[in-house]
């Protein structure tokens, strides 16, 4: 398995949807292969269309807000010693998270296929806070599918969504988490292909909303491209970019731009979710080498039992609580292009703690997995290392479960 | 030798009617009972479809996920489903047997593996719903080795090019989706709007048995009765559903209902 160089990775699969020859694909019930279609077709077209990139851009640049920032964590690089510890604030970004890149791009394919509904799945909130903003800005009806579980610990999205004239559906069924949520949405789309349009929050699904959510948000790398070399003159010759991996799309979107490069000069580590210490559940496909399997459409790495059924996660960060994995991360660890390690909650809270006392800076629950790998890893490299986290969430949603975990001072 | 879900076909014709084809989820809600209730219903129905229970289903309505969530958490694993169609087929005049579920299961098992299992606990045909053509050309080619039939949905979103490459490919039996819906969805188009869509798929290759399935309940099932054949899940595995919630014996409900179906399309 081999990665080209020259050719985005998004259109690196073959003719049925499948990277590498294995992962990926398009798993579908026969309803949905029309539609599927229709959208690759559309898609294919608009991504050439200059007037279509030049829309986008627009409303990237001044509604979004562009480039969100790169900023150096000087106390925590002085603290842990060793490697500059950076962060790239993409939380900056309207709603508070990178997801609302793919939403964006979402609602603006809607609009020119003429639906006048959208719905879309969300696990930690995200994804459905930004669709319903979206949804909002471009006129369209919205529908948030969101696992029960979810909705109780993720309050201020759901409040968020609902602001925005929403209707979130709790799914019951499962887990009632995000595994539940792209289910019970992709059955809805199933019902009513014909009037809506769907969004699936993540690099996940069937192969071509794998493709449009990791082309939305590619514009993570972009900006950072100019950034680093706006700081540093050029590409560092020692760069680690450091990212939380639960579905994929904010990890992808954050190496995109660099994957030609050496590994050896830009490397990739994707950070899974760990699940609690002391369990033995996870949502760390990749880290733990699950079967591949098939899951929403697509063939990827993914917990399962021996019979095929989908086994259940756990984490504390709703966003990484997912039992598959993109089927990109599974092409970039197959080629060896980037590597996937996990840290458990306990970590992940230790790490929220660690940044927020020496920055200004409150990332979600997601990114402060990979903070506490960064940490971790950056206290054994040389000065001259830039390692750079994606801090892609904001963990005013995380209030609730800081306030449990780690007391009042930290919520 | 003709497949036995053609000889079905055959006797449902020669007696003017549509082939009455059910669907339980194997496992629903043991292991036993879902063999008992088989044996039951094979009486009235014609051709006997039993869901590989699945957790995370992408086609399915409420009425099948309860079914098979129950299954699942009552412990039943894929060898139950062979071991409950093995029994079944001991039986003195059984009908033909349709394995219906998603690919992941499948997968797992490995698709040579499973086809041999298929084969020889007497498994006649398969519908494997997350498989679509053209992804399933190659696994179709190997159910017909064995002389099983894999069989094609067809929805209304389907294009006219795509049926008819499709039906092309097609062994003898296709399952045509009545509307756009997860199984067991409120009838919300016609039934003559349906058997309109039903004889123009019936026209690209007439000796193709196909059969209408999704929404089909003792209400509507009449007004379809033209079609070679007809499929009733979700109602079914919601009369399990309300009769173990009103404690009552699901086998004996399930038999009736099963019953007053086939009495309406004689």
């Amino acid at each position: 398995m081999k990665l080209k160089k020259g050719i985005p990775v998004i259109d690196q699969g073959n003719k049925l949807g499948f990277w590498g020859n294995k992962f990926g694909g398009n798993f579908v019930p026969e309803t949905l292969k029309k539609p599927i279609e229709d959208l690759e077709i559309l898609f294919n077209n608009l991504k050439k269309d200059k007037k279509f990139i030049a829309e986008r851009d627009k409303y990237f640049n001044n509604w979004i807000g562009t480039p969100t920032r790169f900023i150096k964590l000087k106390n925590l690089t002085k603290h842990v010693g060793g490697a500059q510890i950076w962060s790239k604030v993409v939380s900056d970004a309207n709603g508070g998270a990178h997801k609302i890149y793919n939403a964006t791009v979402h609602c603006l394919l809607a609009k020119r296929s003429g639906k006048k509904i959208i719905c879309g799945d969300t696990g930690a909130g995200y994804a459905g806070k930004m669709l319903s903003m979206a949804a909002k800005k471009f006129g369209l009806r919205c529908k948030i599918f969101m696992g029960a579980k979810d909705i109780e610990r993720q309050q201020p999205n759901v409040r968020a969504m609902k602001k925005n004239g929403a209707e979130v559906i709790p799914v019951y069924s499962g887990s009632q988490t995000l595994v539940d949520a792209v289910s019970e949405c992709m059955r809805f789309w199933v019902a009513n292909c014909d009037t809506t349009a769907m969004c699936v929050g993540s690099t996940v699904g069937p192969a071509i909303f794998v493709r449009i959510c990791g082309w939305s948000t590619s514009q993570i790398s972009r900006e950072l491209k100019v950034q680093l070399i706006n700081e540093f003159g050029s590409i560092p010759k020692k760069l680690k970019l450091y990212n939380c991996v639960g579905g994929g799309s904010s990890s992808f979107g954050f190496w995109n731009e660099f994957m030609d490069y050496d590994k050896k000069q830009c490397e990739f580590i994707g950070v899974e979710a760990g699940g609690p210490a002391k369990s033995k559940r996870h949502a760390a496909p990749l880290t733990y080498s699950s079967k591949i399997g098939i899951l929403h459409g697509a063939a990827q790495y993914v917990n399962q039992n021996s019979d095929g059924q989908i086994e259940e996660t756990e984490s504390i960060s709703a966003g990484l609580d997912y039992p598959g994995i993109s089927p990109l991360h599974c092409f970039l660890k197959d080629t060896k292009r980037a590597r996937y390690t996990a840290a458990s909650d306990e970590e992940a809270l230790k790490a929220y703690k660690l940044v927020t006392k020496y920055e200004k800076l409150r990332p979600s629950l997601e990114p402060s997995h990979a903070f506490s790998v960064a940490i971790r890893e950056a206290k054994k490299m040389s000065k001259n290392t830039i390692v750079v986290v994606n801090s892609c969430g904001d963990a005013y949603k995380d209030k609730k479960i800081l306030r449990n975990r780690l007391g009042k001072k930290y919520a | 030798m003709l497949n036995p879900i053609d000889l079905a076909f055959k006797k449902a014709k020669k007696e003017n009617r549509p082939a009455l084809l059910t669907y339980t989820v194997a496992g629903d809600s043991t292991k036993n009972q879902s063999l008992i209730i088989l044996n039951t219903i094979s009486k009235h129905a014609d051709i006997l479809e039993l869901g590989i229970p699945h957790n995370t289903p992408v086609a399915d309505g409420s009425q099948i996920q309860t079914s098979a969530y129950r299954a699942i958490k009552n412990g039943i694993k894929i060898e139950d489903i062979f071991w409950i169609v093995k029994k079944y087929k001991k039986n003195k005049n059984p009908k033909p047997i349709i394995l219906m579920g998603y690919y992941n299961m499948i997968f797992q098992y490995g698709e040579k593996n499973f086809l041999e299992k298929c084969k020889k606990v007497g498994v006649d045909g398969l519908i494997v719903v997350d498989l679509p053509w053209p992804e399933n050309k190659s696994f179709a080619k190997k159910c017909k080795k064995k002389s099983i039939y894999l069989i094609q949905l067809l929805s209304p979103t389907t294009s006219k090019e795509r049926l008819n490459k499709i039906i092309k490919d097609s062994h003898a039996m296709n399952y045509f989706i009545s509307m756009l819906s997860t199984t067991g969805g409120k009838l919300k188009v016609s039934p003559k709007k349906i058997m309109l869509n039903y004889f123009k798929i019936k026209k690209i290759n007439p000796k193709k048995n196909v059969v209408i399935g999704f929404g089909i309940t003792e209400k509507s099932i009449k007004s379809l009765k033209k079609a070679d054949g007809l499929v009733v899940g979700s109602a079914i595995c919601k009369e399990i559903s309300v009769s173990i919630q009103k404690r009552q014996n699901p086998v004996t409900n399930v038999a009736n209902l099963v019953k007053k179906l086939k009495y309406k399309i004689l």
